[in-house]
């Protein structure tokens, strides 16, 4: 990468507004998701019923009379139930179509809008909030990057500013592949704007060209990899922890503990008669782990991405070290950022190895995999902020 | 050997037990010393060792060891950090000391956890490759008695001869890619092995980076070359400023070859919040490999691209100003010309330096003299210093100024003891004095000071920019790297292939028709079996159309549901038996 003169100050200028216009939507976003929460709880309610999930049946009797071939597949699942997955084949138009499953396990949840129409449009509105916002925030990184002729990743601001754009990018992509993840809205923008807090508020630096140490183009692969590493590990440590707080909802509905909210129900324990807030705290729970996808759809969810990122941050330590090469003569000094780096690698592989582990799956090795986030949360602000060495480059 | 490791067990029928086979050849863990007597415990403390729990510990531990070296100063790094580290924390610098936090990454115990974890390594994968080898050799495992105990399961009703629909699945499972056995009525199948490939390549790479990490800490040197404008030097120990070698790389193994600092550019912001931050340093240079002059060639070294000469990098670490200095004496006469490197001090350059006069002659008072003489070097001086002191404000040259005091007497180069050239011992000096005060002058390009008491004048004739280097040969990188990209690709096998097993058996009903059962098991991460076995069904009912009889026209009815004694896992077990994953449910 070669040196261009000078920055120019409008289009620096723009991307700082752009940045906050961005901010200001997401919050809006923000908003009209917990619009959508609140206003989801308003539907029926149930105390984890088994009997969901009957839709897809009118699916399968619409597409059976014109069956030729129907297989129907039982598959067991982890607590001795079974679900079931059918395909068939119409006749005469040699598609398949896969009419998915019925089962008995857990079942993930409607999402935050629940059965409420009011919700739905409330998540709707949040989600093309959020698409302007993500185009805003893109605008106001470009701007960024054209200002100075150069990658736009050269300080903590900038990490920042593109690690919460890939955050964001990655679920409206998700969205668009019509997976199953809306409910990740609400989430997904308080991400965002804590890290857009931060960045602006905390470690904003102007628009600069960068010192010598960072005249490579390793910049552009090393650090747009760790970009997108950390934005993917933010994805599944929210998900290790609504696959916690719903495998734990998921035990204590089993043992009936939320039993006491089922109308007509004696509202006492032990002769004591529950609490107004516990009453109210317990519905918030029911209701809003109700709308949730099943605890074993965050558990795999998590291991997925995770097992996604896993080589591509191996490789994005493995470019730091070719680019350390370059750079300090030495492609492994353990320079506090390259200890965490490394700290963060063996934690997830500590996650991967419990998971091919007796006795250390579940509970247990998603334990391991919030250890393994916080020890990326801490190469990322802590290293930078507190600690310093090699990696310590202009205003943070 | 009561438990195995991996999610893919399932509590194994007795007669299904091959069936029923891990899909990993992860190590098997045992509870407790088997035989008795000090063979009985080696065997079972190396079975411990070598087991994936184990495994997991020392994974833990390692990233747990790691962390103290990143939060308190490393003789590795910075050994000037940790002396002020330890002078700020005097009472438990020795405890600090005792334990090696200084030297975490080559103390005893980090050692130890790499090492175990590296013993551990090779107990598990050696063993594992073998048994790799056989399985590739043998068929897939034969259809197991109770096909429904399966995780996924198929099964439907056909009116077509059960031979040909086992010929037919054969056949489907080998155009899939599946490695399959047609025998004794069924057809066993398995596809994935390029998992265990992954996995086996991934652990072994990991064995290459190792090798390359340890041959270059015992083959590596690295040394120092501090050079202004227009000099040169050869690469050999007596030129260098400093070199550390390793034991297989020493003061002789010096790759030869000559370099010189032509001329060096430094640009700097001069605007804005970062005003200063450095934006360019380019060494232009001309060197040579080996002896042969005539093969000079020129070349230009920045940060972040070092210079290749022969087995050596050159890199461009660091960069500051050097005045060209003359001294003379009393009688007009030149006793000194030279341009003297100056270091800075902060980030805007402030530099400072000595220069020593050690040829000066007979002083004024008839006596034999030295003159000694230290200051500052500033790039871009302030109007005054008044309140700061002689600070530099900018890195670049915009206002140079030489800040100098003098000093006459004994320099002490003469007592053969080595001198440090960036500091005066003023032990045996004297500072000039003027006026009842400390002489001081301070000088621009081109003005010359005449010093007090007759001792003649210096003049500050100008000033050139001086780079160092660092001269480091590296061996091994190329094993780490390739160690690297295999454990890359290794990796990627290991984790996004699935390896997977499908069974299938058609049999003859006493009452006529034909029952074909379809299996499946895989691992339960992120296994798509249950499509693919519907997959495979609706291609297998081409050649074994499901019979019309069957209640709806379809299997469905037919479905021998695995109820509850045939589920394999059925929740007492899943709570007991910690072999059984929690999330075995792996429908997509
Ligand atoms: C040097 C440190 C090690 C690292 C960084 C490491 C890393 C990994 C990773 C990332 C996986 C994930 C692949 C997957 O989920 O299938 C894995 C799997 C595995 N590792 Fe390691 N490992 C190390 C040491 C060991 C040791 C010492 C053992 C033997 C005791 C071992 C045995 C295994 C086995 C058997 C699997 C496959 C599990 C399965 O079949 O799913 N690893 N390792």
């Amino acid at each position: 990468m070669h040196l261009a003169s000078g920055v120019d100050p409008q289009l620096a200028d723009l991307s700082n507004k752009l940045i906050y216009s961005a901010m200001a939507v997401y919050t809006i976003a923000m908003f009209a998701h917990m619009f959508e929460w609140t206003f989801g709880s308003k539907g029926a309610v149930a105390v984890r019923s088994k009997e969901q999930s009957g839709n897809l049946a009118e699916t399968v009797a619409a597409a059976e009379t014109k069956a030729a071939k129907k297989v129907t597949v039982t598959v067991a699942g982890a607590k001795g139930g079974t679900t079931t997955l059918t395909r068939t084949v119409l006749a005469g138009e040699g598609a398949t179509v896969v009419t998915g499953g019925r089962t008995d396990e857990d079942v993930d949840g409607p999402g935050a809008a629940g059965t409420s129409e009011k919700a739905d449009l409330a998540g709707r509105i949040a989600i093309s909030l959020t698409v302007l916002a993500l185009l805003l925030h893109g605008g106001g990184i470009v701007a960024r990057g054209l200002s100075v002729s150069r990658w736009p990743w050269g300080n903590m601001y900038e990490f920042s500013c593109a690690f919460a754009f890939a955050m964001t990018a990655a679920y409206v992509v998700l969205l668009a592949a019509r997976k199953n993840v809306r409910w990740l809205g609400l989430p997904v923008t308080v991400a965002v704007l804590l890290t857009l807090g931060i960045a602006t508020q905390v470690l904003y630096t102007d628009s600069e060209q960068l010192v010598p140490a960072l005249h490579s183009y390793w910049l552009a692969i090393h650090v747009s990899t760790a970009i997108f590493c950390g934005g993917a590990f933010y994805a599944a440590f929210i998900s290790t922890l609504l696959y916690l707080v719903q495998d734990s909802y998921r035990q204590r509905a089993d043992e009936g503990k939320y039993e006491f909210l089922r109308p007509g129900a004696l509202r006492s324990h032990d002769g004591q008669k529950y609490s107004q807030t516990r009453i109210a705290l317990a519905r918030i729970r029911v209701s809003v782990c109700n709308r949730l996808p099943a605890a074993s759809t965050f558990d795999k969810l998590s291991y997925r991405i995770n097992a996604l990122v896993f080589p591509l941050w191996t490789f994005t330590i493995i470019a730091g070290a070719i680019w350390a090469e370059a750079a300090w003569g030495k492609y492994w000094e353990w320079d506090p950022k390259e200890t965490w780096s490394f700290i963060t690698w063996v934690a997830y592989a500590c996650y991967l190895h419990a998971r091919a582990t007796a006795g250390w799956k579940g509970r247990k090795a998603a334990y391991l995999a919030l250890a393994a986030f916080a020890c990326w949360l801490f190469n990322y602000y802590g290293v930078n902020i507190f600690v310093t060495g090699k990696h310590s480059y202009a205003g943070i | 050997m009561s438990k195995t490791t991996t999610d893919t067990e399932l509590p194994p029928a007795p007669d299904d037990d091959t069936a029923a086979e891990r899909l990993s050849t992860a190590p098997v863990e045992s509870e407790g010393p088997t035989g008795i007597g000090v063979l009985g415990w080696a065997r079972w403390m190396w079975r411990q060792l070598t087991s994936m729990r184990v495994a997991l510990i020392l994974l833990f531990l390692l990233s747990l060891a790691a962390i103290p070296g990143s939060l308190i100063p490393q003789n590795g790094q910075n050994q000037f950090k940790v002396q002020t580290w330890k002078a700020q924390h005097t009472a438990v610098a020795p405890i600090y000391e005792k334990l090696q936090l200084f030297d975490v990454y080559s103390s005893v115990w980090f050692s130890a956890i790499y090492i175990l974890l590296f013993v551990s390594l090779a107990g598990c994968i050696v063993p594992r490759t073998w048994q790799f080898v056989g399985v590739l050799r043998s068929q897939p495992p034969a259809a197991p008695r109770n096909l429904t105990r399966m995780p996924v399961y198929a099964a439907w009703r056909t009116g077509a001869d059960p031979e040909q629909v086992n010929a037919a699945a054969h056949r489907l499972l080998r155009k899939r890619g599946f490695r399959a056995d047609l025998s004794g009525g069924s057809v066993a199948a398995e596809k994935g092995y390029l998992r265990e490939v992954g996995n086996l390549l991934f652990h072994l790479s990991l064995f290459a980076l190792l090798g390359g990490f340890a041959w270059a800490s015992l083959a590596s040197g690295t040394g120092g070359k501090l050079m202004v404008e227009g000099q040169g030097y050869s690469n050999t120990i007596t030129q260098l400023d400093d070199f550390t070698g390793t034991r297989f790389y020493g003061n002789q193994d010096l790759d030869p070859f000559y370099l010189k600092l032509d001329d060096f550019t430094s640009k700097f912001q001069n605007t804005g919040d970062q005003m200063g931050a450095a934006r360019q340093f380019t060494a232009n240079v001309e060197y040579y490999g080996g002896s042969d002059e005539s093969k000079l060639k020129k070349g230009t070294i920045e940060v972040n691209h070092p210079l290749e000469i022969g087995g050596s990098k050159v890199y461009l670490i660091g960069h500051g100003y050097a005045p060209v200095i003359t001294v003379k004496n009393g009688k007009g006469d030149v006793v000194y010309h030279d341009v003297v490197p100056f270091l800075p001090q902060d980030a805007n350059l402030t530099s400072t330096g000595v220069v020593k006069v050690s040829d000066y002659g007979v002083g004024p008072d008839g006596n034999r003299t030295q003159l000694g003489f230290s200051g500052f070097f500033l790039p871009t001086a302030p109007l005054s210093f008044a309140g700061t002191g002689p600070i530099s404000l900018f890195p670049g040259d915009a206002a140079p100024e030489l800040v100098l005091n003098a000093f006459s007497g004994d320099l002490g180069t003469d007592s053969g003891l080595p001198q440090n050239i960036y500091q005066l011992n003023t032990s045996k000096l004297t500072q000039m004095q003027q006026d009842g005060q400390p002489a001081k002058a301070l000088l621009k390009p081109g003005q010359a000071w005449d010093l007090p008491n007759g001792y003649g004048s210096i003049t500050f004739e100008g000033y050139k920019q001086w780079a160092s280097f660092n001269v480091s040969h590296r061996p091994g990188n190329a094993i780490a790297l390739t160690g690297a990209v295999l454990a890359i690709l290794g990796l990627i096998g290991s984790l996004f292939i699935q390896r997977r097993r499908i069974w299938v058996r058609a049999v003859a009903l006493p009452g006529g028709g034909t029952q074909v059962e379809l299996a499946g098991l895989a691992r339960s991460e992120s296994a798509k079996i249950a499509e693919e076995l519907a997959e495979l069904a609706v291609d297998l009912q081409d050649d074994a159309p499901a019979s019309e009889e069957d209640g709806d026209g379809t299997a469905q009815a037919d479905v021998e549901a695995p109820a509850e004694e045939a589920v394999p896992d059925a929740p007492e077990a899943a709570a007991s038996d910690p072999a059984v994953p929690a999330d075995q449910n792996s429908k997509e």
